[in-house]
């Protein structure tokens, strides 16, 4: 029994490192096949335009009402201490940090990456994939890596789009609802909001968000088992995996941000 | 066969191949195809069939012996060699592999596009050629799920021979077709298989419309060549597998029921 | 969908993008014309610098006029050296008194620069001679009650 155990144990080990370092060479030949996608631009373009512009309604919508929750209940909590007009700071701050660019990337992880998993895994299902490969027209160039550099460049603008939306919510119910002095609001959030340790960080947190969901998906497709079950479990290994993958980034990118302060 | 080196064009010597050890896929295929011809390669579903032409393909290699295409072997190239190889031949998948998300037009422009630089004008030209040759000129705005199976086999094969390939490859090409369907693919594989000059390998297991239009018939059966000649030697084969298989019965060479003690163990009394 | 159109969505998509973070840089965060203007150096010497950080305001009559860019500790003197990036077209006089203030009750440490009478200006690389450190609250009130214990000793007296 404990024998069975320990080596189911250790099948699931030697399993789950195999597929670490199929995704690591994987992750190498598709930035050695990223040739095409930035000659052709055309392709990642296309791409751009199903993972980032047909995100923007989810991405807006969900950042104005993030912020105009934040918004009421920065203003209750800040209110207590008599220092409503900080509510510009908080509702920045705590946007432009984490939930921009985490919330943003979650969204961004179950819009986008499913269904980039979706069509790739599809695709490699139908032997579509196989069959541009016996055209002698490498997957890899031609599917894979429009669609990672397409994420890749629309995640960052999704999370800037989502936090100034965001901001839009908090002052909109601050100020024009609530009645927090529009200069106040303003004013503390500029003097409080620094652009390289706020700002910049921010959106390197995007950056490096994008890069790990647009890869999840892509990988997830490109792996899924070529059948429906296959691919309908892969587009659910890939939200869970981002969204577990975007936390875990996060923690890491924080700690190692503002560490000095 | 009587065919000399030269004019083969594929050439497979001794070739095993196994995923893993204990359970080999192909062992000590010998198979020719000569330059021109129609070969078809038969035999039951799982017997290995598919995983030759991946093999003829480079999409897989050999666990030992050649693959030889056009004299040279495949196995040993790179992946640019291999590609520019695979520039020459043609695959039509099972089920016609179109891409979903282009039109039929586009999705025979695929190849000429991706491999030359020719203007959009002429680009249109010869993939009009290759639809009318299909027949399906009418068809070039329609997107792949608009079309029927056999329809969409026909624009797969007009994919597939684009760019005049030098050899093509039909994967199981009358699979879930009706009897009109089938019989048209069945003529086009033959007319375009002369008109381009080319060389043709077919895997099926349609027996009926395979002996109509190929020149060849190799049979295969747990990874084995078990049989093979002309049609007319196959129609008067007596081997019991050909038989077996060109008249369709249950039993015989290739047993109906899978590997099993007998049935009478059941009814013995078990022993506690 | 047509290429030109999807080319238009994708650009007015990255457009709009760039011009969030643009928003973000410039109307949230602080990165406005001060972090692109010229700055000058001055050095200040100071016993205890509480909580001051780097990149924290340095400011004279309230107007931040720049920012701290390095803090470390002399081993020789056991002073903090504090450098201060001034945007240049800020000068300040010779006996400038520089001091380490806290915005507020409880809000963060700031160098506050009061100006004297001096003809003379303070060239960059200078250090400002006159300083006083930062006002930590513990020993505040532990002084206060110091006081208030010795008073109420000599009243009993």
């Amino acid at each position: 029994m404990l024998k069975r155990l320990l080596s189911r144990l250790g099948a699931s080990v030697v399993d789950s490192l195999w597929r670490l370092g199929f995704a690591a060479r994987f992750f190498w030949a598709i930035l050695t096949h990223s040739g095409t996608a930035l000659v052709r631009f055309n392709l990642t373009i296309r791409e751009v335009f199903f993972s980032g512009v047909m995100s923007l309604v989810i991405i807006l919508v969900s950042g104005l009402f993030v912020g105009l929750v934040l918004g009421l209940q920065g203003y209750d909590t800040l209110q207590r201490y008599g220092s409503s007009e900080a509510l510009g700071i908080l509702v920045a701050l705590s946007l432009v940090r984490e939930l921009g660019p985490v919330v943003a990337a979650l969204l961004f992880a179950s819009r986008a990456g499913s269904s980039i998993t979706a069509e790739v895994g599809i695709m490699k299902a139908s032997e579509q994939l196989k069959a541009m490969d016996m055209m002698a027209v490498n997957p890899i160039a031609r599917v894979v890596a429009p669609r990672f550099w397409g994420g890749v460049i629309s995640m960052p603008l999704l999370a800037a789009l989502f936090s100034a939306m965001g901001i839009f919510g908090g002052w909109l119910i601050g100020v024009q609802f609530i009645g927090v002095d529009d200069g106040a609001f303003w004013s503390q959030m500029q003097a409080s909001v620094d652009f390289r340790t706020d700002v910049l960080n921010g959106v390197i947190k995007s950056v490096v968000f994008g890069i790990a969901v647009s890869f999840i998906a892509v990988f997830e497709g490109f792996d899924a088992t070529p059948t429906a079950e296959g691919v309908s479990a892969a587009i659910t290994r890939t939200v869970v995996t981002s969204a577990l993958a975007i936390l875990a980034l996060d923690f890491v990118l924080t700690s190692f941000m503002f560490r000095g302060l | 066969m009587p065919a000399v080196t030269s004019e083969s064009l594929v050439e497979i010597r001794d070739l095993h191949f196994a995923y893993d050890a204990d359970r080999p896929i192909l062992s000590g295929i010998n198979m020719r195809f000569p330059r021109g011809k129609v070969v078809a390669i038969m035999g039951g579903s799982g017997c290995g069939k598919t995983t030759l032409l991946n093999l003829i393909g480079g999409q897989l290699r050999p666990s030992s012996g050649e693959v030889r295409v056009d004299g040279r072997e495949v196995a040993a190239m790179d992946e640019a060699e291999l590609y520019a190889l695979r520039r020459r031949m043609g695959m039509l998948f099972q089920f016609g592999a179109l891409f979903t998300d282009m039109s039929v037009f586009d999705n025979v422009a695929f190849p000429i596009r991706e491999h030359t630089d020719l203007p959009e004008s002429l680009v249109a030209d010869l993939v009009a050629m290759k639809l009318q040759a299909v027949g399906l000129r009418g068809a070039a705005r329609l997107a792949p799920r608009e079309l029927s199976g056999g329809m969409a086999r026909r624009v797969a094969l007009a994919r597939a021979v684009a760019l005049d390939p030098m050899l093509v490859m039909y994967d199981e090409p009358f699979t879930g077709l009706d009897p009109i369907s089938l019989g048209i693919i069945g003529q086009l594989i033959r007319k375009l298989t002369d008109a381009l000059g080319a060389t043709s390998i077919m895997v099926t297991h349609d027996i009926q419309e395979s002996l109509q239009i190929v020149d060849y018939i190799y049979f295969m059966s747990n990874g084995r060549v078990v049989a093979e000649g002309t049609p007319d030697q196959i129609r008067n084969s007596t081997d019991p597998f050909v038989h077996q298989f060109v008249h369709a019965e249950a039993d015989g060479p290739v047993p109906f029921h899978y590997p099993a003690p007998p049935i009478a163990s059941l009814l013995e009394p078990r022993r506690a | 969908m047509k290429r030109t159109v999807l080319d238009l969505w994708v650009g007015a998509f990255v457009a709009v993008g760039i011009a969030a973070v643009l928003f973000l840089a410039l109307k949230v965060g602080n990165l406005s014309a001060a972090n692109f203007a010229e700055t000058y150096r001055l050095e200040a010497r100071f016993d205890n610098i509480g909580g001051l950080k780097v990149r924290g305001p340095v400011k004279s009559a309230g107007v931040v006029v720049g920012r701290v860019a390095d803090i470390r500790f002399d081993p020789e003197t056991y002073e903090a050296v504090v450098t201060l990036n001034i945007e240049s077209r800020y000068r300040f006089p010779k006996d400038t008194f520089a001091s380490i203030l806290t915005a507020g009750l409880l809000g963060e440490n700031y160098v506050g620069l009061d100006v004297g009478g001096e003809e003379k200006k303070l060239q960059p690389g200078d250090t400002i001679a006159k300083t006083q450190s930062a006002v930590v609250l513990e020993k505040l009130i532990s002084q206060f009650m110091f006081n208030k214990a010795s008073e109420g000793d000599a009243d009993k007296k």
